[in-house]
């Protein structure tokens, strides 16, 4: 087993087959879209694959350390250039053919006109535990 | 409450259910069942027959569970039968459970959590939390893998043999996290109890091969948690009386004169338990081991470990040899690369070698290790004309 990141993304990954904006959608295909999530979800649940699933918000800033005794640094807004993360979820699956398989079918989520969003995901593979047998 | 004593008897009461008729899948939510009940009251009134009493209380909510059922599906004549009086024959339903949830139609990690929960008496709850995943996603792989080995029984699919039972044992073992239940430790009691009940040379190699790294954990790892290679291991940490077991299984199996993969990995890692230090190993003997290992079937991965061997039998340059006859894709090739050509002298590709392994690095564990390694390497090899030299 070995668990996968599925990363959404609000900007910064290629343009989606079907890149239409989603606030120009007509509001059942926000629906439909939003239930194809759902179903998604619950049906990896119900394959014993599912981890965990988090939406963010667009909203963020850059925080640093700025010194003993000082207060962190902020800066933002980000700007509109960056790579922004939309959401995630993350799954425990066999090998990585049913990550890719599993992202492919979360890419199909029904967009503008119901045809399939052909968003661009981005999968990232988590660190396991290292073997006992090493020889 | 002894918990040991309940999951001990966990596969011997299913069996005996299962013995009885019981499909498996209702069977082992009865035990389940049981076995909570069982906590809940045994500390106040302990059993005296605690195996009697778990297979009674089991037995009666198995028939609770088959009538709820029934009431809908209209086949409870076909089940509730008394049961045939006589002893049951645990040794071979217990066996027979083993094999059943390590079923071939099942994937490696359904079989994985099937055989903790119904063989190795861990509750959901556990499982999940040792594989890092919500209960309810465990409760799903389990259940679903209850319903494929039933489907895969219809089709008339046999389950597997002890073989595909090892494989799933030797994963326990290997893959495990370290959370609370301790997944090698309970890899080494199942294997143990399951020596009991097939007499096969295998099964004694595998629980050897358990037995043998397991004597070497407390030596593996540093208090923070860092990987120690076995060459820097403090041997005193060893655990001495599982080496002697370890190695008394081995030589008891290969007596048989039957020879398998487990047999011959523990063969390897009894040389590396019988060195007082890594220069001391009997390296020639370690790459027969692996050799014989090969000729019972391609391993890519013994390949390597095989060419690591070569070079502390021949020498480095031959272990580089070997090295370059083994698919460069399979995991670990680079980091072994990089380990002899150290060994060869050749600091600085080494340490671009060990850099590149840290990259591609399956754990954190692994990749800490390596990334020392290249710093380590890069502190003796000085900057080079491309680096920022830092301060002095």
């Amino acid at each position: 087993m070995a668990k996968y990141l599925l990363l959404k993304h609000y900007r910064g990954n290629p343009a989606s087959t079907n890149d239409v904006p989603m606030d120009q959608w007509e509001p059942d295909e926000v629906d439909a879209h939003l239930r194809y999530m759902d179903d998604f979800a619950d049906r990896l649940r119900g394959s014993g694959e599912f981890v965990d699933s988090q939406a963010l918000l667009p909203d963020g800033l850059w925080v640093r350390y700025d010194g003993e005794g000082r207060p962190p640094v902020t800066d933002g807004p980000f700007p509109e250039t960056k790579d922004l993360i939309a959401g995630w979820m993350i799954i425990d699956v066999d090998d990585r053919a049913r990550a890719v398989e599993l992202a492919g079918e979360l890419s199909a989520a029904p967009g503008a006109g119901g045809r399939p969003l052909g968003e661009w995901l981005e999968v990232r593979p988590l660190y396991g535990d290292a073997p006992t047998v090493t020889d | 409450m002894d918990e040991a004593l309940l999951r001990r008897l966990t596969p011997e009461v299913t069996g005996v259910l299962v013995g009885r008729g019981a499909d498996f899948a209702t069977a082992e939510d009865a035990v389940q069942e049981a076995l909570l009940e069982a906590v809940r009251t045994w500390a106040d009134e302990p059993p005296r027959d605690p195996k009697g009493w778990l297979v009674t209380v089991a037995w009666r909510r198995f028939l609770d569970l088959v009538r709820s059922d029934s009431a809908r599906r209209r086949r409870e004549d076909l089940v509730t039968d008394e049961p045939e009086p006589g002893a049951p024959r645990d040794t071979d339903d217990t066996l027979a459970l083993y094999v059943l949830c390590a079923h071939p139609a099942l994937t490696p990690a359904s079989a994985v959590a099937l055989t903790l929960r119904a063989v190795g008496g861990l509750s959901t709850r556990q499982v999940a939390a040792a594989y890092l995943v919500p209960e309810s996603t465990m409760a799903q792989r389990i259940s679903r893998a209850k319903r494929t080995v039933a489907e895969a029984g219809l089709r008339g699919e046999g389950p597997g043999d002890l073989a595909t039972v090892l494989r799933v044992l030797y994963l326990v073992f290997n893959e495990g996290h370290s959370g609370d239940v301790d997944l090698a430790a309970e890899a080494i009691r199942l294997t143990r109890q399951l020596a009991v009940l097939a007499d096969h040379p295998e099964v004694g190699g595998l629980l050897a091969l358990m037995l043998l790294h397991h004597a070497r954990r407390p030596a593996r790892t540093r208090a923070d948690g860092a990987l120690v290679p076995l060459a820097e291991q403090d041997r005193s940490l060893w655990d001495t009386a599982m080496i002697t077991e370890g190695v008394a299984v081995l030589q008891a199996a290969l007596a048989r004169d039957v020879l398998g993969p487990m047999q011959a990995q523990a063969a390897v890692a009894a040389l590396h338990a019988d060195a007082p230090s890594a220069a001391e190993t009997d390296w020639v003997q370690v790459v027969e081991w692996y050799d014989e290992l090969l000729a019972l079937g391609e391993d890519p991965v013994a390949r390597l470990a095989r060419a690591v061997a070569v070079g502390e039998a021949d020498g480095p340059r031959a272990g580089l040899r070997a090295l370059a006859e083994v698919d460069a894709g399979v995991p670990r090739w680079t980091a072994a690369s990089a380990y002899l050509h150290e060994r060869d002298g050749d600091v600085t590709t080494a340490g671009r070698l060990y850099a590149e392994a840290a990259a591609r690095a399956g754990s954190l564990a692994e990749r800490d290790h390596l990334t020392r390694q290249a710093a380590r390497l890069r502190a003796r090899s000085g900057p080079s004309a491309e680096d920022d030299p830092g301060p002095a």
